[in-house]
């Protein structure tokens, strides 16, 4: 065995010396082998210095097991009903502060506390909060901004619903109101018109018939 | 005797009529040799522990119904949420020890809102159509959030670059097969970095839902069901991502939701249609996560203090147990 030199060139003139007798094709072939170990050579030690990709190889079995099982954690989460219990959790403890104006429970505990008395005077003191109340809600409708256009509809059928004073009448106008939303499933902002106008059509002939029964 | 056809084979003591057969004692379905005659035997037996089960049950309500109201109540059905074997390192919410280390941790910066999150999220080299729009979608549901491509940079250098640029997060994609399917995401000064399996992408398109695209507004985040110890840091990295005061008018909530081990991120829009009832409206991309490591310091594979790794053959042995 002969140690060729490190000079590329050197090894190559080393080659045709030590191959002197040998045919030229074969001394050819010896020098393009050469060349080409030490190109590889000098790659590796390039791509050694670079970031290397560790190539982590994937278990069949445990890639199946793994996606089964998230299947079945996905379909055990419910996750469209825990995101909606969260959401009402928070409008019930008052994180939302006063964007959303549903007083209905606040409402609803204050005429139970009232139910306890007598029904005269709670009937009197009803009237005032319901003045009271909308009163402040019309003030803050009219703040509020136009993407929360559906609450203002609602405030609207409280107001005119205000006329009549009658606690079950209001119940009633929220119950078709709450009907007359899930007639047309709520897409979202984009389908947020036809809503719209679903309502203000309750909101005219409602009125007008109960005028006329009084 | 021809026993070629499959219908009526003879039973293991070869007697022509199976229904007025006597089995010795001992005799169970698996003894019969023959596969096709076994198979039979097999089929049969289970159709009638099906109608022995039935009726059981049957007979059970019947005497539900008879019982009236004196009936018992009703037993609970064992899940495996029921089932989950207890974890020590479960967070009690009275815990002072868990208030105190908080108070301490890498995050406490973020939650004294010192800090304002600034995110930068990158991917792994050469990334294709897929992950690069999911990086995109992702930049627009994380508020203040900056995608840079990665043309074979190092993360070791680029760390500090971020550091000095003031950046608080870093989301490094992986990707495989032209589809994402790791997520490292590392808490710059000096944070843990916990890297994931991420499955399941499904980028905005592919959603079936007919909404509009996220707005600027700063989004509410819900972390559902991070109860151990480990869970919590999890669950308070993904807090310190976003911004600390949402916007509520913008009506958008970015849930992080733990179920077995599994995080599975969605972003919605809610409305709230009466008091009881809330619409949510899908937009956003979504994935689920599940973790793989959490180590202390930054992105270090070699010399990094890992505080958690996913060993297969101590962790997955039961089927019942949980870690996050």
């Amino acid at each position: 065995q002969v140690l060729l030199s490190k000079n590329y060139e050197k090894a190559l003139e080393e080659i045709d010396e030590n191959l002197i007798y040998w045919p030229r094709f074969i001394r050819h072939k010896c020098k393009q082998r050469f060349t080409k170990i030490t190109q590889y050579l000098i790659r590796i030690r390039k791509l050694t210095l670079k970031r290397q990709r560790k190539l982590v190889p994937l278990r069949r079995k445990i890639e199946r097991r793994e996606n089964r099982r998230e299947e079945k954690a996905l379909i055990a989460a419910q996750l469209d009903n825990a995101i909606e219990k969260e959401l009402l959790e928070r409008l019930k403890q008052d994180t939302y502060g006063d964007i959303y104006n549903f007083p209905i429970h606040a409402f609803d505990k204050a005429l139970q506390q009232q139910d306890a008395e007598s029904e005269s005077e709670s009937e009197a003191e009803r009237e005032e909060d319901d003045d009271d109340e909308d009163v402040a809600k019309r003030e803050f409708v009219e703040a509020e901004d136009s993407e929360l256009s559906d609450f203002e509809d609602m405030d609207k059928l409280e107001t005119s619903s205000e006329e009549e004073q009658e606690e079950e009448e209001e119940v009633e106008k929220k119950a078709l109101h709450s009907k007359s939303k899930g007639k047309t499933p709520l897409k979202g902002p984009a389908r947020r018109k036809r809503p719209h106008i679903e309502i203000e059509y309750e909101e005219e002939t409602e009125p007008s018939t109960k005028t006329k029964a009084a | 005797a021809g026993e070629g056809s499959g219908t009526m084979p003879g039973d293991g003591t070869g007697s022509p009529a199976p229904e007025r057969v006597l089995f010795p004692p001992t005799f169970s379905v698996s003894e019969i040799k023959n596969k096709q005659r076994r198979h039979f035997m097999f089929l049969r037996w289970k159709q009638q522990q099906r109608k022995e089960k039935l009726a059981l049950k049957k007979k059970r309500k019947k005497e539900r119904e008879a019982l009236g109201d004196k009936a018992p109540p009703k037993a609970v059905p064992k899940t495996i949420e029921n089932q989950r074997v207890y974890d020590e390192t479960t967070v009690d919410p009275n815990d002072e020890e868990v208030a105190f280390d908080e108070a301490t941790d890498e995050f406490a910066p973020y939650f004294n809102r010192q800090t304002v999150p600034k995110i930068l999220i990158t991917t792994s080299d050469r990334p294709r159509g897929r992950t690069v729009r999911f990086c995109e979608q992702l930049a627009t549901v994380i508020p203040n959030s900056h995608v840079y491509y990665r043309r074979g940079l190092a993360l070791k250098r680029i760390i500090p670059q971020c550091i000095a640029r003031d950046f608080t997060d870093l989301i490094v994609i992986n990707e495989d097969r032209k589809i994402p399917n790791g997520l490292v995401l590392s808490h710059l000064p000096d944070g843990p970095t916990a890297h994931f399996r991420m499955s399941s992408v499904r980028l905005r398109k592919e959603i079936k839902r007919k909404g509009k695209e996220p707005t600027e507004h700063v989004p509410e985040v819900i972390l559902n069901n991070f109860t151990t110890r480990l869970g919590h840091s999890i669950g308070r990295m993904f807090a310190a991502l976003f911004p600390h005061d949402p916007q509520f008018i913008g009506r958008q909530v970015a849930t992080f939701h733990n179920q077995r081990d599994y995080i599975f991120f969605r972003f919605h829009r809610y409305i709230f249609k009466s008091e009881k009832k809330v619409g949510i409206q899908e937009l956003g991309p979504r994935f689920t996560l599940k973790l793989r490591s959490l180590q202390k310091g930054t992105f270090d594979s070699k010399f990094g203090e890992y505080e958690w790794i996913h060993k297969r053959r101590e962790m997955d042995t039961s089927r019942r147990k949980f870690h996050l």
